[in-house]
This record gives structure tokens, C-alpha cells and sequence, in this order.
């Protein structure tokens, strides 16, 4: 398979048929936390989407540069998670000083980023499907936007059930979780999908 | 210090997963057999103790800016040490638990209790709390594994390797069960569903203890 296939099959499948939080589960607090209104759920959308690729490069610089060749490979999670913290930090004051009115619209929802588990998911999913580094990278910023599309289309769904009536015990969060259930129905459409044979 | 209380809040009127709604991520996605969610809880029990013994006996050390930096620091190694002993003595849960054994680390429960108890109050306290937190953890790691295991895949018990070699015990006849439950859009569903009945449950119980009241 030549690089462009490969990446086209990534994309697709992180945007679409293995979206991170509709098939693997990877970064539900967010998506449940920040979904109420479209405007604040697309900027957390954003934020996370750019966190994730530079997340995906570094961790993946790191493993290779630096844990493999010292054989510390055991010590990937707190390593991971450690430079994914500072890495957020990083970019918050980056984007305080550079591109104020970016960080103005994404400010309150960086430092909830740290603890992502999409952000360590995808660092850690990427050293296990051994990706190359182009491959990590498009795999960190499509996994992103499948978050991003993921939570937009959510926060427009809920947006319009939130005063339609339910019994009483399913008032609030439980109706909230059977509609992302009925979304990740949706979803399931496209599982089973093959790209190029 | 109150026993009593500190275990119903765990377990229900402030159940990590069907109140606070932390950790959901791993709630969902590993509740498919009996097996799993068990070995899911008692991971997050053993690392949720050991974490908040540590940031309890540490909280008058750690300066209060970088508290976060300093808590994920010490839940990392705990959740490494699990995940080690684990592949070392579980393989096979290892491998089916898979990235989520890592990801314990940015579940929120962990860092949620250190946070909000452990940085609080005293060795003791914090690590009966780790303990009654995970259990509830545990609790509802297991309602729903059980459900969706029974109805996604007609069996129950599954995955322990004494019971008919990891199989499980078969209920309903293979044809029937609903596999969407074990898939993710069955995640979403069961756990609204557990959370919409722990409501009604504690809406239940306001409702008896105030009628008590006025009966008094």
C-alpha cells in the first residue's frame, strides 16, 4: 500500500468508521460536559482537534527519539502524560501571545484538555499500530475532526431535545446519553466500510 | 468520621459513574463481560487507594499551582505498576482491556477524588473514600456488564477462564441475543438507562424519607 492509500484509509477511518468517541469510546467527558451549545461544543471541537496533532507528533518524537533507544518503554504513560500536560500549557501561552483572538474563542477549554483520554488514547493507540510519523500525525488532527464532527452534530441534536418532554427519571443526562446512542447508531452505518479492496 | 455515610455515598447518592458521571469512558467501552468489568474495578479501586493515601499524606508538600501536575504524576505510577503487574500475571485481561488500562490515568474518578477529597482530609479518610469510590465504580461496572453481556450475547458470567474456558454460562440459545447491545450504540443506551434508574431510585428514597418526616 502506497503512503497516500494508507492515509486516506486512516483519515477515513478515524473521521468516520472508528470515530473516537462513537466507536472507541475515547473522550466521553468532554463530549457529554461540553455539548450543550453548538458554538462552545465547536470550539472545544477545535481546541482538541489541534491539541491532538501536535499531541500525536511529539508523544510520537518522544517514543522514538528518546524511550526506545534508552529501552524506558514501560515508562510511556507517565511520559505521555507528562508531555501532554506541558504540551497544552505550552500551547496556551503560545496562542495567548501569538493569536490572542484564537485563544480568546479556545481559552476555557485548553487546560480541560489534559485530561482527554482521547489526547493519551491517540498517543498510545499510535505507538501500538506502529505508525510511521506522517501516519501518527494525520491519525492525531483526522481523529480530531471526527471528534469535532462527533460533538458538533451532538450539541445540534441536543440543542433541540433539551425542552421536549421524557419521563422524569430520564430527565437530563440519561435522554442525553440515549441520544448519543442513537448517534453512534448512525455511525455504525458506515462500519464495514472498505477502502480500496 | 462516618462510615456509614462515606459508603452510601459511594455506592449510590454520589456514585462515581451514575452521579458524578466520571470515568464514563472506560464505564462504556469495556462492559461486555463479566470478566472485564470486574478486572476494570478492581484496577481502579487498587490504583484509586493507593493515589489518594499519597496525595493525602503529600497534601501539605504539594504547592497548590501546579497541585494537577503533581496528582497526575502520582496516579501515572500507580496506573503503571497495575498495568505491568497486570500483562506480567493477567495477560489475557491485559489484552482485552487493552488501552484502557493506560487511559486510567485521565479517568476522571482518579483525579476527580484526589481533587476534591483526598487534597482535604487526612490519610485514613482518603483512603476509605479511594476504597467505597472504587467500590461503587466496581458496582456499576458490573450492572452493566451483566446487562449487556445477558442481552448482547445470551450469556453471563463470561470471560473467567474456571467457567466453561472463559465462555461463560449460555442462557439465551445463540440466535437470539441483541449484538447491538455489546456494540458501542449499546454502551450509550445501557448506561442511560442505569443512570435514568439510579435516579428514580434516589428520587424514591426522598420521597419515603420525607414522607417519614412528615408521618413524625
Amino acid at each position: 500500500m502506497t503512503l497516500f492509500t494508507s492515509l486516506v484509509t486512516i483519515s477515513l477511518g478515524a473521521i468516520l468508521v472508528n470515530n473516537f468517541i462513537l466507536a472507541q469510546f475515547l473522550g466521553i467527558c468532554p463530549f457529554m460536559g461540553v455539548s450543550q451549545k453548538t458554538s462552545t461544543a465547536l470550539g472545544m471541537g477545535l481546541a482538541v482537534t489541534f491539541v491532538m496533532g501536535i499531541a500525536s507528533a511529539v508523544t510520537w518524537a518522544v517514543n522514538t527519539y528518546v524511550l526506545v533507544p534508552w529501552e524506558l518503554e514501560y515508562m510511556q504513560t507517565v511520559a505521555f502524560i507528562l508531555v501532554i500536560a506541558a504540551l497544552v500549557q505550552f500551547v496556551e501561552m503560545f496562542l495567548q501571545k501569538v493569536v490572542p483572538a484564537l485563544y480568546q474563542a479556545l481559552g476555557i477549554y485548553l487546560p480541560l484538555i489534559t485530561t482527554n483520554c482521547a489526547v493519551l488514547g491517540v498517543a498510545l493507540l499510535n505507538i501500538q499500530n506502529n505508525y510511521s510519523f506522517i501516519e501518527a500525525l494525520v491519525y492525531g488532527i483526522t481523529g480530531g475532526l471526527g471528534f469535532l464532527v462527533a460533538i458538533f452534530l451532538f450539541a445540534s441534536i441536543r440543542e433541540h431535545t433539551e425542552d421536549a418532554e421524557c419521563p422524569k427519571s430520564f430527565k437530563g443526562f440519561p435522554i442525553a446519553l440515549i441520544s448519543a446512542g442513537l448517534l453512534a447508531l448512525a455511525f455504525m452505518g458506515f462500519s464495514g466500510m472498505k477502502f480500496f479492496g | 468520621m462516618n462510615l456509614k455515610n462515606q459508603f452510601k455515598e459511594g455506592l449510590l447518592t454520589k456514585n462515581p459513574v451514575t452521579v458524578q458521571l466520571l470515568g464514563m469512558c472506560s464505564t462504556m467501552a469495556i462492559t461486555t463481560m463479566l470478566f472485564n468489568g470486574v478486572g476494570m474495578g478492581l484496577s481502579v479501586i487498587i490504583i484509586l487507594t493507593c493515589s489518594n493515601i499519597v496525595i493525602s499524606l503529600l497534601r501539605k508538600v504539594i504547592p497548590p499551582k501546579i497541585r494537577i501536575a503533581c496528582y497526575i504524576v502520582v496516579i501515572a505510577g500507580f496506573v503503571t505498576i497495575v498495568d505491568l503487574l497486570m500483562q506480567a500475571y493477567l495477560p489475557s485481561l491485559s489484552e482485552s482491556l487493552g488501552v484502557f488500562i493506560p487511559l486510567i490515568v485521565v479517568n476522571c474518578i482518579i483525579l476527580g477524588r484526589a481533587e476534591a477529597f483526598a487534597s482535604k482530609n487526612g490519610v485514613l479518610a482518603s483512603a476509605l473514600d479511594g476504597i467505597f469510590q472504587g467500590i461503587g465504580f466496581t458496582v456499576a461496572l458490573v450492572i452493566m456488564c451483566v446487562v449487556r453481556e445477558f442481552l448482547g450475547n445470551g450469556t453471563i458470567l463470561g470471560g473467567f477462564a474456571f467457567i466453561n474456558n472463559g465462555g461463560g454460562i449460555r442462557i439465551l440459545p445463540e440466535m437470539y441475543p441483541a449484538l447491538l447491545v455489546v456494540l458501542p450504540v449499546g454502551g450509550f443506551l445501557t448506561l442511560g438507562c442505569l443512570i435514568a434508574a439510579s435516579q428514580w431510585l434516589m428520587q424514591r428514597i426522598e420521597r419515603k424519607e420525607r414522607e417519614k418526616e412528615g408521618a413524625a
